[in-house]
């Protein structure tokens, strides 16, 4: 398998990172709450087989100043702008969570950009019967086990390495916690429910049993929504934050599902 | 001096268990707590109360605006400001103030506070706070990111809508108004005197300094809280070459007076405790949604952080939410209490050593019932408020007060005869 790449894409939001790594189709991956601090061994396993590329959404680690993206259009373009700049026009599109609110606007906005769509928990609807829960209203310390089963492996992930400096890498987290909030708040439906009709390619959902955060339920109703054929996959034992808490099992999935 | 008499109406009646038993004060504050027949009770007790101060010759009174909060019963503090200008004729009123980003358009309040300027003949003050997180971020789900941009451009779209000759078309980012148009006028001409409680950010003083509102730093825990913000407050307005007028600037004072300290700790510790003990019972995950401090003011505190570790004096975020068990209310300063003389000489002293010439004052607190707040407001009125009553007056004027009409032009409310049968 080959290096983790870095480079950089500029946008009409700003310059933004792209990191890459494999070989073959590929995949484009619009991180989940907190962004990619740092590499993820579900990235790892997606490339053994494909050329992975995750270009940074603004705001998040790595992404471009999101200061005047004010509504949805905004969030939409811009991530429309990295498809398009990080070179993965036409390729498959992952998104988890926040990451999948806006993967889905791009396959509805532009049909002609995403081959296939996998959807990890995401964002967007929004059940009066079974609320998502408020992340943005946690006390300290209780972030981590609202997103992940393993919340102290979580912590590890997003501990500074002794290379970056102790206070950027702090505002890069609370960064990405304002983006994050800038896109979802106060977390009803962001419109995408009147543009999952417009979504014609095959589209895999992923959810994880134990989602604390949006509820398993919501997986039908991506589903019903969505215009073209999908598959729903729940991963037992994993929460919000599937990628991270069974990264073999959300790679398995996803490989079987591109390559049929 | 000027002495602002000011009212947070908490509700009365949260159990004693409540910081065991119950989340939050705020936004997920219990609903079954609320008795309708005790909110009618003390709504009315509470007005009484300000038209009480006003009486007793405390130069405004004063109302705030808080959401799904049990400390604070007013929503809309416009409508109990309209009540009190029409039963009171002289003090100064203090809308202290509208969460502007919050309203759709911020034209609404435009239109109300001149309304109530108008039915008060010109004694409004208009304050336009930020709003803390609990209110505008959780209670009215205002985008965190956005609530500043979106309060600085009320403030322009409101002052516009006040001072402009012409009805005008507002092209803003948030709001868009093709035409703007108050009717009623403000009787205050161009507009009332704008005070802003701000929590202590440069971005906030710069803007008072700029367009020459009232800064006042209100907080829970004192003069003693207040000095660090009132020191730098100054410094900045140095920098901008302004006067250190000390009527520029206010701060928030909880006071007890009685005939001897030992009275007054007497009588007020159990109101003051029910005050930080359940009032102040907040969530502490409604303190800080992300977006609500800038990244500037973040890389600020972190710094101080950072240098707080490294063993030099920091400041951590400033929440509401803590632990007040085992605080000393009146030794720390977040309630002067003693003897009117004792009150006074301390009040002469935090004002001039802080140079703030505007107090407001709450002598209300808690869960204290109607007598004693009369005792404590009356006491004040004859025996402390003669006494600070001219500190600052002879030098500085106060460019930041109401200007009413002249007291023989203002209307009075007709008395209400019913016909006979």
């Amino acid at each position: 398998m080959s290096e983790l790449v870095e480079r950089s894409v500029v946008t009409p939001t700003g310059s933004a990172r792209v990191w890459e790594k494999g070989v073959g189709n590929p995949i484009g991956f619009f991180a989940g709450l907190g962004g990619l601090p740092a590499w993820l061994p579900v990235l790892d396993r997606l490339a053994e087989r494909h050329r992975v590329v995750a270009p940074s959404l603004p705001g998040f680690p790595g992404g471009a100043n999101f200061e005047r993206l004010d509504d949805i259009f905004d969030w939409s373009l811009a991530a429309i702008d990295l498809v398009m700049e990080a070179g993965l026009i036409g390729a498959d599109l992952i998104g988890p969570s926040v990451g999948g609110a806006l993967a889905a606007e791009v396959a509805a906005l532009r049909p002609d950009l995403v081959r296939k769509l996998v959807l990890i928990a995401p964002y967007g609807l929004f059940d009066e019967t079974a609320p998502i829960a408020d992340v943005f209203a946690c006390k300290p310390g209780e972030q981590s086990g609202l997103l992940t089963r393993d919340p102290q492996a979580y912590d590890a992930y997003r501990t500074r390495p002794n290379s970056a400096n102790e206070m950027d890498w702090t505002v890069m987290q609370v960064r990405a916690e304002m983006a994050a909030a800038r896109i979802l708040w106060p977390l009803g439906e962001t419109g995408l429910r009147k543009r999952l009709s417009r979504i014609a390619q095959p589209t895999l959902i992923i959810w994880g049993a134990q989602d604390r955060v949006i509820p398993p339920s919501y997986a039908a109703k991506f589903a019903e929504a969505v215009a073209a054929e999908t598959k729903i996959v729940t991963i037992p034992d994993a929460g919000h934050k599937v990628e991270f808490d069974a990264p073999d099992a959300v790679a398995a999935a996803i490989a079987e599902f591109l390559a049929c | 001096m000027r002495a602002l008499w000011f009212h947070l109406m908490p509700y009365q009646d949260l159990p004693d268990n409540f910081k065991d038993e119950h989340p939050s004060v705020w936004v997920s504050i219990d609903r079954h707590l609320f008795d309708s027949q005790r909110g009618h009770e003390l709504y009315n007790e509470y007005m009484d109360e300000l038209e009480f101060a006003a009486a007793q010759g405390f130069d405004a009174i004063c109302v705030n605006e808080h959401h799904a909060n049990a400390y604070g019963l007013m929503p809309s503090p416009n409508l109990i400001a309209a009540s009190l200008a029409r039963r009171t004729s002289d003090a100064a009123i203090c809308v202290m103030g509208n969460s502007v980003a919050l309203y759709n358009p911020p034209t609404r309040v435009a239109e109300e506070m001149a309304m109530i300027d108008c039915i008060s003949g010109g004694r409004l003050i208009a304050g336009f706070p930020v709003g803390t997180a609990m209110d505008t971020c959780y209670a009215y789900g205002q985008n965190p990111g956005l609530l500043r941009p979106r309060y600085y451009e009320a403030i322009d779209l409101i002052t516009r809508a006040w001072e402009s000759e012409e009805p005008f078309a507002f092209n803003g980012r948030f709001n868009q108004q093709r035409y703007v148009n108050v009717w009623p006028r403000p009787m205050q001409k161009p507009r009332p005197p704008i005070w802003v409680p701000g929590s202590g950010s440069i971005e906030t003083w710069d803007m008072c300094a700029e367009k020459d509102f009232l800064y006042a730093y209100l907080s829970y825990f004192g003069w003693q809280a207040s000095a660090g913000v009132m020191k730098g407050f100054w410094n900045r307005m140095k920098e901008l070459g302004k006067e250190p007028n000390p009527f520029h600037a206010g701060f928030l004072q909880f006071v007890g007076v009685a005939e001897t300290r030992k009275e007054a700790e007497k009588l007020y510790a159990r109101h003051a405790d029910y005050f930080y003990n359940r009032c102040l019972h907040l969530d502490s995950g409604f303190s800080s949604p992300p977006g609500y401090t800038t990244e500037e003011s973040i890389r600020a505190r972190l710094g101080s952080q950072i240098a707080a570790a490294a063993g030099a004096k920091g400041g951590g975020p400033q929440t509401i939410a803590g632990d007040y068990s085992k605080t000393k209310f009146f030794d720390e300063g977040h309630v002067i209490i003693g003897s009117p003389d004792e009150v006074a000489d301390k009040l002469r002293e935090v004002a001039t050593q802080l140079n703030v010439g505007n107090i407001l004052l709450l002598m209300h607190f808690g869960d204290m019932p109607r007598e004693l707040t009369e005792y404590n407001t009356s006491l004040f009125a004859k025996k402390v408020l003669p006494q600070i009553k001219g500190l600052f007056e002879d030098e500085w004027e106060h460019k930041w007060w109401p200007k009413p009409i002249a007291p023989g032009q203002r209307q009075q409310p007709a008395p209400v005869t019913a016909f006979a049968s």
